[in-house]
């Protein structure tokens, strides 16, 4: 390949000249999918058991994809890291999930859904895949409703709406503040279903750590056994990766403590180009840090600013109880600055605005890092009783960590990294560009573009998984020829030694920093340097400071114990070796994205307004980093070529 | 109240399945009163670690109890001493500064312990898998609204639907009886309209593979419910009982 060098600011970049082709359907928007799959190869149903899948991660994606591939007929094994496949993170998702219904006949439609979300991406994601999400958004309610998942209805036993972020039309459906729950263990219930017609192996308690390349196509994977410490190989034509997102890279964030980046990045490692690496979501109402011990934050879903309002004191002295404060004395910063959308901003948007409050020095005691988010007027309105049916299980959550009840006083809420946009990079089949490896779900970085809206995560999971991987898949499968790969093969070989190796090098570190300091070290960096709002010289600092903790972590890491069996530190030293590298790669992308865009906020890049200002004449190409050993990753790039959607700034005002 | 809580724990340690296992004695100071229960481990096994010792395996995800990774017992109760609370939301300023705790694993037959507080669970995956789910293959379904469901009867079916699966019941049961799980996922599914096609053979099936798995059987103690972190009521066990009969009538 030949490579030019593009002069970017201080680290040099390599960009490779050839162009990245998502291999997007001709034809007009509306019209690709069908025509894709109107067009395919199909397996037929009988060869289909010929052919093994392996899926890695029981989320939605990977949840919904192995139940229906099993369906199909193909030989599933399925692969998590939980304990079973139930307690994969998707279950902590609360506010809901977003469907082109029109149901509530409020001028709702997929092209009105695709707009938004387009929009919402801040024009940095592809047309034809979001198209297709929305088409599909409608299928997986009725899916999931004949599952028995129990949304929200009415009186009259229709399902019922709530409003998100960035939309001005209610297409939210929503099982309490569960929904992610329910949906889960609706794809859980499916894919249980197959594993006893044996249509599906499930292997929990495994942690992928490497996949087995046969001549450059994916052919299968290397895991971990986390309860005896057995490295273990497996082969099929086919991996299908649903490991989901990586926000634990800043150490707090509210995904769940396995969220891991390992298996994204072994693929990276083995050539899987990663894609907007630095578009990384910050929800703006999470319950604020309380001290140096916290763990984790714990997200307050967005529905809650259907009815809760954002304000802080107008004055900084003003150091009243809040209900001491009449609403003269109150500044609803969102509601003022952003009055069509008002408190439903989209996410980056709500979280800036809270940032520079809270910058301005108007932020609430004890640390000046928080703003409330207030139910007062909406139970006025509405009553207890009705607040607590819409939002009782959130209002219990935080008054359990916090102690304090939200139908007495305001909710205190500070942004808090929560979802990735970037992953590996996919083209419109969702494979990567290693033949047989495909990504679905929080792991791809297809739809969401610099910021995803809410309640469009789990739509993609599911879409992913439900709707789309069976028609691309199958057409993967029935193009290609494969051979059978044996046990004893050198790539098999290779990658068993490769997993075994590595664990044996981090146990034999024997240092004295243990893995929690050094990831509370990265995450500092990563929050201060990469995070809401970035310059040239933060990521810079970032860039600098980032290779001296990897340095910090291969000569000073302490693990007690051994590597063959259950041993929690060694699990989560390995994916802090991953977070780290990753780490970089997000400043190097970050730098390199000389713009402002959806989550991506560069202080270089702003309206006068402080809204981000994008470079489309530049920036408009989705960047894909193939991995360098020991070197700057290059940068491969992929132009997004708008031909539907006229791309302009964004205004919620 | 104090803002710092001074501590006696007595943890259950455990190589693995087949070692025996012991309790150890560790002494905590200045534990902060806003951080969780699993926090003031992470802080201990931070201090175990620099010490050279192996730190307390416990097992934990979402930290906001609705994934059902975390659990176990203190001072004799599934989840500790707040009521509808998993440990990972268990704080600390419901301790008093002076207390012994005394931590250990879910003990039951069908769970068997992996390491100190870390249980084998997966009897509760076989189980759903007996009938567990609605067979609905995708692609498959009408329209979701063409099914109407009255709010009473979803939020009902919801109850039931709230389980997480952590397996608290079936540690705080003198029987270790598994069936307040395996009821709410029955009521779950038969309270819905599109759940009572299969709901004979479901409860049929699952009722028996409960019972091979080793769970004993109920015998009306309601522990589970009281220890239940999401509030999941016996009134499940009844309906599954009700079912029963039926469906072998
Ligand atoms: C608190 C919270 C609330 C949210 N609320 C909403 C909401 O209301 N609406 C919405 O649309 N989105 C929401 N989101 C986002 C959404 O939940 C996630 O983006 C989505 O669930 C991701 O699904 P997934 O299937 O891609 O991955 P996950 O659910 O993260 O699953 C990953 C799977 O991969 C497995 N895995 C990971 N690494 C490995 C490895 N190395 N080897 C083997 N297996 C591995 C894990 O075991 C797991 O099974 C929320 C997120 C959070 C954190
Ligand atoms: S860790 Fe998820 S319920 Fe406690």
């Amino acid at each position: 390949m030949i490579k030019s060098s593009s002069a970017a600011p201080e680290k040099e970049i390599v960009t490779s000249v050839s162009k990245l082709n998502g291999k997007t359907p001709s034809g007009d928007l509306n019209d690709k999918w069908s025509k894709y799959k109107s067009s395919i190869k199909l397996v037929n149903p009988a060869n289909k058991r010929k052919f093994n899948v392996i899926v890695v991660g029981t989320g939605l994606a990977g949840a919904s994809a192995s139940a229906t591939l099993a369906e199909l007929g193909y030989n599933v094994k399925t692969f998590c890291i939980q304990d079973t496949p139930r307690r994969a993170h998707s279950i902590a998702a609360q506010g809901g999930i977003n469907a082109a219904k029109n149901y509530q006949n409020d001028g709702d439609s997929v092209h009105r859904l695709f707009i938004d979300t387009i929009k919402g991406g801040d024009y940095r994601a592809r047309e034809a895949n979001v198209h297709r999400l929305a088409e599909i958004s409608t299928s997986i309610i009725d899916q999931c409703v004949a599952q028995g998942v129990p949304f929200a209805r009415d009186y009259g036993g229709l399902l019922t709406n709530r409003s998100f972020g960035g939309a001005q039309v209610s297409r939210t459906f929503y099982a309490r503040g569960q929904t992610g729950q329910q949906l889960l263990l609706g794809a859980y219930s499916s894919m249980m279903r197959q594993a006893a017609k044996k249509q599906i192996d499930f292997y929990p308690n495994r942690e992928m750590l490497d996949l087995i390349l046969v001549d450059g196509v994916a052919r299968g994977i290397v895991v971990r056994n986390l309860k005896t410490g057995e490295i273990e190989s497996h082969t099929a034509e086919a991996v299908v990766l649903c490991t989901g997102g990586y926000g634990n890279v800043y150490y707090l964030s509210t995904n769940g403590k396995g969220s891991n980046a390992t298996a994204a990045w072994r693929c990276h490692q083995k050539g899987a180009l990663m894609a907007n690496p630095c578009f990384a979501q910050i929800h703006p109402t999470c319950i604020p840090a309380s001290g140096d011990f916290q763990s984790k934050l714990t997200l307050m879903s967005e529905s809650l600013r259907n009815d809760g309002r954002v304000w802080v004191p107008k004055s900084q002295e003003d150091k009243r109880e809040p209900d001491l404060i009449p609403d003269s004395d109150r500044d609803y910063f969102l509601e003022r600055m952003y009055p069509a959308y008002g408190n439903l901003v989209p996410r980056d948007v709500g979280s800036r605005a809270i940032k520079r409050v809270c910058d301005d020095g108007l932020g609430l005691e004890p640390t000046g890092k928080a703003v409330y988010l207030d139910f007062g007027s909406a139970i006025d309105r509405l009553g207890n009783k009705n607040i607590s049916e819409k939002y009782g299980n959130l209002f219990d959550m935080y008054q359990t960590i916090t102690g304090d009840s939200p139908y007495k006083k305001p909710m205190k809420i500070y942004p808090a990294i929560h979802y990735i946009m970037g992953g590996l990079w996919v083209d419109y089949d969702l494979m990567s560009n290693i033949p047989g490896l495909f990504v679905l779900g929080e792991a791809n970085f297809s739809d969401h573009g610099a910021n995803r809206l809410g309640a469009s995560a789990l739509m993609q999971g599911l879409a992913d998984g439900y709707f789309v991987i069976p028609y691309t898949l199958g057409n993967y499968l029935a193009s290609n020829s494969f051979e059978p790969v044996s046990q004893n093969s050198e790539e098999v070989k290779e990658g068993v030694e490769f997993a075994k190796n590595k664990s044996k090098s981090l146990m034999n570190i024997k240092g004295s920093s243990t893995v929690l300091e050094l990831h509370r070290e990265l995450g500092a960096v990563m929050w201060d340097l990469v995070g809401m709002s970035r310059t040239k010289e933060s990521l810079t600092e970032a860039i600098e400071k980032i290779p001296q903790i990897k340095e910090k972590f291969w000569n000073d890491l302490k693990i007690v114990g051994d590597d063959s069996n259950l041993n929690k530190a060694l699990e989560n030293a390995g994916r802090l070796a991953d977070f780290i590298e990753l780490g970089e790669l997000m400043a190097t992308d970050a730098l390199n994205r000389e713009e402002s865009c959806g989550a991506h906020f560069r202080e270089e890049y702003q309206t006068e307004e402080g809204e981000p200002l994008r470079n489309d004449g530049q920036f408009d190409f989705v960047a894909a980093w193939e991995y360098v050993p020991n070197g700057n990753p290059i940068l491969h790039k992929e132009d997004l070529d708008y031909k539907f959607v006229e791309m302009t700034q964004r205004n919620y005002k | 109240m104090a803002d710092k809580l001074n501590l006696q724990l007595q943890v259950w340690r455990q190589d693995s399945s087949e070692a025996t296992g012991e309790f150890h004695y560790y002494s905590m100071k200045d534990v902060p009163v806003d951080i969780s229960f699993l926090e003031m481990l992470d802080i201990l096994n931070e201090d175990l670690t620099k010490d050279g010792i192996m730190p307390i395996s416990f097992d934990s995800d979402c930290r906001e109890g609705i994934c059902g990774t975390c659990g176990f017992v203190i001072n004799g109760i599934a989840h500790g001493p707040e009521k509808k609370t998993t440990v990972c939301q268990l704080h600390m300023r419901h301790f008093k500064d002076g207390d012994t705790l005394v931590i250990e694993p879910f003990r039951a037959t069908p769970f068997k312990i992996v390491r100190d507080l870390v249980v084998d669970r997966s009897s509760f995956d076989r189980i759903i898998q007996a009938g567990g789910f609605i067979s609905a293959n995708t692609g498959n379904a009408p329209d979701a609204n063409s099914i109407l469901i009255s709010k009473d009867q979803v939020e009902d079916a919801f109850d039931s639907a709230a389980c997480i699966g952590c397996g608290a019941c079936v540690a705080s049961c003198p029987n270790a009886s598994g069936a307040l799980f395996t009821s709410a996922k029955i009521s779950h599914l038969s309270k819905l309209p599109q759940g009572k096609v299969e709901a004979s053979e479901r409860v049929t099936n699952m009722v028996k593979t409960m019972d091979s798995e080793g769970f004993g059987s109920c015998s009306n103690h309601a522990e589970c419910e009281a220890v239940c972190p999401k509030g999941i009521s016996i009134s499940n066990i009844a309906l599954m009982r009700k079912s029963l009969l039926k469906s072998i009538i």
